[in-house]
């Protein structure tokens, strides 16, 4: 079956099996490999992707559910010699080491920093119309990505410099 | 032909001296842009010409024989291939650095979840959906799968020393306690994977994996062709943590697979089949006894353990590796039993041995400074050998009187209160602490280096599994050579390339680190002759060759040549005549809930001395790693199987708990501490992947038992165990 996708901002068409997840259509079909399958459940991030601007496991929903969506992966935040103010503190910090469930961090973040910056509250928010963007909220809101080389304090250093540089 | 060097006396710390400033500095790692842009290829990334999918299929018996496969079962599949079986299949893994197949059992079965065949389709889709609906046979007999009443058990030699009775029965405090730990799984965020080419005779694979130089002969030896005619490729790997040590069940049923199709296979596990086929680390009993005189000299130290594996398979986990040498005692008695029982093999997991008995060894020695009423700093200062208390040998370099020190200092451990005595609401807070030590080693490997006017290139087969190999191969050859980190280049995971000792038991960095300044310091050598000047005499610079009143722009002495010279380092000498190993002391803070018996971990501090730090920052990585794995094997991690068929119950993500953001404080804290082990090797280095995460879980039980007065000594700390605990105790 066909589907139509914007994915990083251009339209690509998708020749695909029905039980066809987004995340391997993305990566086998349209070979932007760039996005991770760790789990293929749903348990580990690593395929986080944004649809129409929100975070989503892309492992866990189906491409043909996403016919006319704008998707975009790690590969249409930037890359080397032009890298997202996110993706370069994720540099500096060394917030990854072997890098594999990187792409959903970045991706997880920055979907992340655009709910914080809509004051979306969470299990850690203290007041639900207060919401800071301190250590606890952004760990709260990143445990859905998983990383077994445990840069935990790195990931969370680098998205707190990242979302300085995005502001600015 | 290369000779080889070998590590037979100290060597000159020729690093303390070089110009360029960029060993041992933080670095950014040179492939972070790659990775954080997915540009990074990893072995599931590719998808050469024609690759069709391959799914493996899995035993549902625990013993027995596969009697057939009913392929007719899946015959209707659009898109299906074949259905491959062949007896050159693995049982599992090889265990590391074994350099030849594992056991390759034909019909035999010998736990749930091994890898029987491998449905190959156009599609993955196809591929999965035949993977799940193929009909098996099997005939089945019974099996024993629980290590706590399996009757196969084998003792091993044990190591003893000094009249254990004499020492026990005289001493004023004795701790004769119990802890276990259950299975753990490596799980590395990608899952094994393999995608096997063939041209001609020739097999080209892509994999993830740990020690190519190993690997290439094993998946050689596994399908029957000599080792020349086998390639791997591996440039990233998703993490490993031990469980890629060894050529893979994916691996060699790719390539099978691949020459019998005539097409390039692809095979990646699903997360299921890395939990039920892939090596755990094996579950321990660990009975520990302490005894000492009134001012806390230990008198008599046993660390005996049980722990199992597979019939067949040689490995078994050290757990009282570093409690041999870590204190010393009159008399000490290390025993172990190995079980075989029919649950998936077991193997190196992130620090095999102390990442388990470092936590045991670390809890009694706790238990004991609370019967002795002593600081448990102090009881471990009091303990410390002048030599290695079972070999005699001189340690190379052990700072770890200093890491208490500071470590205690640096954390603010003076503030540690009684147990039970700190409270903020229903949370109860307390402090915890633990030694660190892992052994050093030194194992073969070679690299090349290339000099032009272009810059430098360094080749070897050496992988980087997050452990930062890009990052500190860059700074040897950068720093030996004098140039800015740019313009050097590094090439890694292609056994094309010079075989180098691979990611493993934490040498890789100083192992092949070596082969590189040794191929490095020949060039030096090279460019000292044609500057005019002694080679100790060469000092180079951002570019700039200067030695003996001489100066000279590198690229005007090589004048169009390109210096190309390899290296290769092995043990010697040293490694007989000193122990070398790591050391560290862990910190932790945890909060107690008294009513849910939840543990947070609230702040962490880990000092450690592992001779020169290559990378300020990516040794921090590790560190802290190490410690997070540390917090996860005391609180989370339990790999459960089911007590009559052995099969992983625990078999993905959201069963197997590892560590995730909301576990982890952004308080971690890892400090290096200035050292130089002239034993270890020519860059006075050691070890640091494996240092973080021994004794780390100690640290955070001992937190507990400060924090709320009770002792877990059945691992993880979850909060049935802990409110059990608490109730046991009338709190």
């Amino acid at each position: 079956m066909q589907t139509t996708l914007t994915v990083n901002g251009h339209t690509r068409s998708v020749d695909h099996d029905p039980r066809t997840t987004l995340l391997d259509a993305l990566r086998d079909s349209l070979r932007l490999t760039g996005t991770k399958k760790g789990c293929d459940h749903g348990q580990c991030g690593a395929c986080t992707v944004l649809v129409n601007g929100r975070r989503i496991n892309a492992c866990l929903t189906l491409a043909a559910m996403h016919d006319g969506d704008e998707i975009t992966t790690i590969e249409g935040l930037g890359e080397p010699g032009a890298l997202s103010p996110l993706q370069q503190a994720f540099v500096s910090c060394d917030g990854y080491q072997c890098g594999f469930c990187t792409s959903g961090q970045i991706m997880s973040a920055t979907g992340m920093l655009e709910e914080l910056a809509r004051g979306d509250p969470s299990h850690a928010s203290p007041d639900l119309a207060q919401v800071s963007a301190d250590d606890a909220e952004i760990a709260e809101r990143m445990s859905g990505n998983l990383c077994r080389c445990a840069a935990y304090p790195f990931i969370r250093e680098a998205i707190s410099l990242g979302a300085k540089g995005e502001r600015s | 032909m290369t000779q080889t060097f070998r590590m037979d006396k100290p060597q000159p710390r020729l690093l303390d001296e070089t110009r360029q400033g960029v060993i041992g500095t933080s670095m950014d790692r040179p492939d972070g842009p790659l990775k954080v842009s997915g540009q990074a290829t990893y072995t599931a990334d590719a998808l050469p010409e024609g690759c069709v999918h391959g799914m493996l299929v899995r035993a549902t018996v625990t013993r027995g024989h596969l009697r057939d496969i009913d392929r007719d079962s899946i015959a209707d599949i659009p898109g299906l291939l074949a259905v491959v079986r062949d007896p050159r299949f693995l049982r599992n893994p090889a265990q590391g650095m074994a350099g030849e197949a594992p056991d390759q059992p034909g019909d035999r079965i010998d736990y749930h979840g091994q890898p029987v065949a491998l449905v190959v389709a156009e599609t993955f889709e196809a591929a999965r959906d035949g993977a799940l609906r193929l009909k098996l046979r099997f005939d089945s007999v019974a099996a024993e799968v629980d290590p706590d009443h399996a009757t196969e058990v084998e003792p091993q030699d044990p190591t003893e020393s000094g009249d254990w009775n004499a020492a026990w029965s005289g001493a004023a405090h004795q701790v004769d306690v119990v802890y276990t730990t259950p299975c753990h799984a490596s799980a590395a965020m990608e899952p094994h994977a393999a995608v096997a080419e063939w041209q001609g005779d020739r097999l080209i694979l892509r994999g993830a994996l740990q020690m190519l130089r190993f690997n290439r002969k094993e998946l050689a030896d596994a399908v029957g062709i000599p080792p020349e005619q086998v390639q791997i490729l591996a440039p990233y790997v998703g993490g490993g943590f031990g469980s890629k040590l060894g050529i893979g069940t994916e691996a060699v049923a790719a390539a099978l697979a691949a020459r019998e199709l005539g097409r390039p296979v692809r095979v990646v596990m699903a997360r299921q089949t890395v939990f039920d086929a892939v090596l755990r680390r094996t579950e321990t009993r660990q009975h520990l006894q302490l005894a000492a005189d009134a001012e806390g000299k230990l008198l008599a130290l046993g660390h005996d353990d049980r722990v199992s594996n597979l019939p067949g398979e040689e490995f078994a986990e050290p757990v009282s590796s570093a409690s041999q040498f870590l204190y010393g005692a009159r008399a000490t008695r290390f025993r172990q039993d190995m079980v075989r029982v029919h649950r998936v093999g077991a193997g190196s997991v992130r620090a095999p041995g102390e990442a388990v008995g470092v936590i045991a060894i670390e809890a009694a020695m706790d238990e004991l400074a609370d019967a002795l009423g002593m600081c448990p700093v102090e009881l471990r200062l009091r303990n410390l050998p002048d030599q290695h208390p079972v070999t005699g040998q001189p340690f190379s370099a052990r700072a770890l009187a200093d890491c208490l020190r500071e470590g205690a200092k640096s954390f603010g451990w003076s503030d540690r209160q009684a147990p039970g005595a700190r409270q903020e609401g229903d949370w109860l807070i307390g402090m915890g602490m633990a030694s660190a030590a892992r052994p050093n080693m030194l194992v073969k490997s070679a690299a090349r280096v290339r000099l032009s006017a272009e810059g430098a290139v360094v080749e070897t087969d050496m992988t980087d599994i997050g452990t930062g190999t890009y990052a500190v191969l860059t700074q040897v050859a950068a720093e030996m050579l004098g140039l800015p980190p740019g313009q050097v280049t590094v090439k890694l995971g292609d056994t094309d390339l010079p075989g180098a000792s691979g990611s493993g038991g934490s040498f890789g960095a100083s192992s092949s680190g070596s082969a590189v300044f040794l191929a490095a310091k020949k060039i030096r050598d090279r460019l000292a002759a044609k500057l005019g000047c002694a080679p100790e005499d060469l000092s180079l610079q951002d570019g700039l060759a200067r030695g003996a009143n001489l100066e000279a722009p590198i690229n005007d002495l090589l004048a169009g040549e390109v210096l190309v010279e390899e290296a290769e380092i092995k043990g010697g000498k040293t490694a007989e005549s000193h122990f070398s190993a790591g050391f560290g002391a862990h910190f932790c803070e945890v909060a107690v809930h008294r009513w849910t018996g939840e543990v947070r971990v609230r702040r962490m501090h880990g000092t450690f001395a592992m001779g020169r730090v290559l990378n300020e920052k990516t040794a921090r990585s590790q560190a802290v790693g190490g410690m997070i794995w540390g917090v996860g094997s005391a609180l989370h991690e339990d790999m459960s199987h089911d007590p009559r068929t052995g099969h992983v119950v625990t078999r993905d993500l959201a069963n197997y708990h590892i560590a995730s953001h909301a576990d982890i404080p952004r308080d971690m804290q890892a400090v290096f501490l200035e050292e130089r082990d002239d034993f270890a090797n020519p860059l006075q280095s050691k070890g640091v992947g494996e240092l973080g995460i021994s004794g780390a879980g100690g640290a955070v039980l001992n937190a507990i038992h400060n924090a709320c007065g009770v002792r877990i000594r059945d691992i993880p700390a979850t909060p049935d165990r802990v409110i059990a605990a608490l109730e046991a105790a009338g709190r």
